[in-house]
């Protein structure tokens, strides 16, 4: 069984949870004691991730870090509608690729600047979250050009693909960096529907969507 | 910063305050935290001693120090896991917490977390169990289960502090230790104005009850660090899961006390409207007037 080196409030360890959710996988939740413990700084876990960092997975003698990274790899291996990560559509593939990089800006500003929050983190914190605002702002940009063409998810499809649950965790959570989402209409959106999706679970900090509005 | 953006709440400022996490501050080094928007500083010391006093630029983060070589100490008492200090005349003592010395418990500093909200809100939601089923869904509640039975709230002059007893509540799953859904038996005491300690049966024996701390220490009046200690009774899990346990509840309760408007605790009982499960945060409200506590909150009209 695939074994996930897990923290309950970290946003990236949440992705995957959701993930598995989604694709309906089962798997094992090994706990770390992340805060305020600093386990995944110990010698033992370095030794599984040299970088100390969470989330890491385990699956038939595969050790993989990086949630990004993990996404990819859950939907290529697992994902038989092969529709989460496109690798038959060059255009669309590269587009989830872009948008996994941009995920990785989103941690390290808004999900920054909630560890600083937080967690006492010693984090330049205007800068976070002025660093989050743009980028909220770059993909808030992009999800209203999407609605107008009749599309409702990161890259332009039918479906979602595992650039919406890379880019979901720390966009939800953003206000507890002190990141309002209130300037992104198309965000809150957007949110709404991954909220939707079947499969999703909640985690510490995020809230089931509401009941449905009637037309 | 200049001393007019400091408290002046004579109240606040004689109370105890927990400051630090005993074990999470290594030893004979400077370390920073802010108290009712004063910088502190403090250390702890190899004899199982600590000192905190006001910032000065003469020792900085991380700077090495020897307990003969400090500016003014401020008062300093160790308990229950955390460094307490005062920025006033403080009582001679703490508040008891009985439990704390029995041996065969589990003590444990579950987290200290930021949260943007008032002290005062954040012990007024640490009462409520309305929001458990909804809030804390399959853990600390559950639909359909979702009534507040009938509980007793005493303020005792004596000990100066709010005990609300006979709190009883379906819990699907009440702790680590717990195999499955039951009525759980709650005792809540607020000897503090910004600490509660809960007491809540235990599955592991029906005859004692485990303990749940908050310890709030108010950064300003609207962002405080909340330090979570736990006294529990579990021979089976690791520290890790029980801590596991407190976060998961904590950072659901975190997006509700963030989101609380006014974000200080209002004193006019006309303010907010209370039903019957409230009980609790009326008596809360009403003690805390009666102290004439005005830091954290909105002073009721005179």
């Amino acid at each position: 069984m695939i074994k996930l080196y897990d923290y309950e409030l970290s946003g990236n360890c949440y992705k995957l949870r959701l993930f598995m959710s989604m694709l309906g996988l089962e798997y094992e939740s090994v706990p770390i004691d992340f805060y305020p413990g600093r386990e995944h700084k110990s010698d033992w876990f370095l030794r599984i991730n040299p970088l100390g960092q969470l989330p890491v997975i385990e699956d038939e003698g595969l050790v993989l870090r990086d949630a990004q990274a993990i996404l990819v790899y859950l939907a290529a291996r697992y994902d038989t509608s092969r529709q989460w990560y496109p690798v038959d559509d060059p255009r669309r593939l590269g587009e989830v690729s872009q948008w996994l990089s941009f995920a990785d800006g989103i941690t390290a500003t808004a999900s920054a600047a909630r560890l600083h929050d937080g967690l006492f983190y010693d984090r330049d914190i205007e800068a976070c979250r002025t660093g989050a605002h743009r980028l909220f702002r770059i993909l808030d940009d992009h999800l209203w050009f999407g609605e107008q063409e009749g599309c409702d998810w990161i890259v332009a499809g039918d479906r979602p693909t595992i650039a919406d649950i890379a880019c979901f965790p720390y966009v939800i959570l953003s206000e507890e960096g002190g990141i309002s989402r209130q300037d992104y209409p198309a965000i809150r959106r957007w949110c709404d529907r991954v909220k939707r999706l079947p499969g999703f679970i909640v985690m510490s900090g995020v809230f089931p969507a509401g009941p449905a509005k009637a037309a | 910063m200049s001393n007019a953006t400091h408290c002046s709440d004579r109240v606040a400022l004689d109370l105890w305050h927990p400051v630090a996490v005993i074990e999470e501050a290594a030893p004979g080094l400077v370390h920073a935290t802010r108290l009712l928007q004063e910088q502190l500083h403090y250390a702890l010391f190899a004899d199982g001693t600590a000192a905190v006093w006001r910032a000065e630029p003469a020792l900085r983060i991380g700077d090495p120090v020897e307990p003969g070589m400090l500016p003014p100490a401020l008062p300093v008492k160790l308990a229950y896991g955390y460094v307490w200090t005062s920025l006033g005349n403080p009582p001679a003592e703490l508040f008891a917490i009985p439990e704390w010395e029995e041996a065969d418990r589990r003590r444990l500093h579950a987290a200290t977390m930021g949260v943007k909200v008032s002290a005062p809100r954040a012990i007024e939601n640490f009462l409520d169990m309305g929001h458990f089923p909804y809030v804390h869904t399959d853990i600390l509640g559950a639909e359909p289960h979702t009534e507040v039975k009938e509980y007793d709230v005493d303020i005792s002059v004596e000990r100066d502090e709010i005990l609300a007893t006979r709190c009883r509540f379906f819990q699907p799953m009440a702790s680590t230790a717990s195999s499955g859904g039951a009525d759980v038996d709650y005792i809540y005491r607020v000897p503090h104005p910004f600490c509660s300690v809960l007491y809540k049966s235990s599955p592991v024996d029906e005859n004692r009850l485990d303990v749940i701390a908050i310890f709030v220490q108010p950064i300003d009046e609207e962002n405080v660090r909340a330090h979570m200690m736990l006294c529990v009774l579990d021979e089976d899990n690791e520290d890790k899961i029980i801590k596991r346990f407190q976060q998961t509840i904590f950072g659901q309760d975190k997006p509700i006390l963030e989101n609380q408007y006014p974000k200080r605790l209002p004193l006019d009982p006309r303010a907010e409207t209370p039903i019957r499960a409230d009980k609790s945060s009326i008596a809360y409200r009403r003690w805390l007037r009666d102290k004439g506590l005005t830091y954290g909150v909105i002073p009721a009209a005179a």
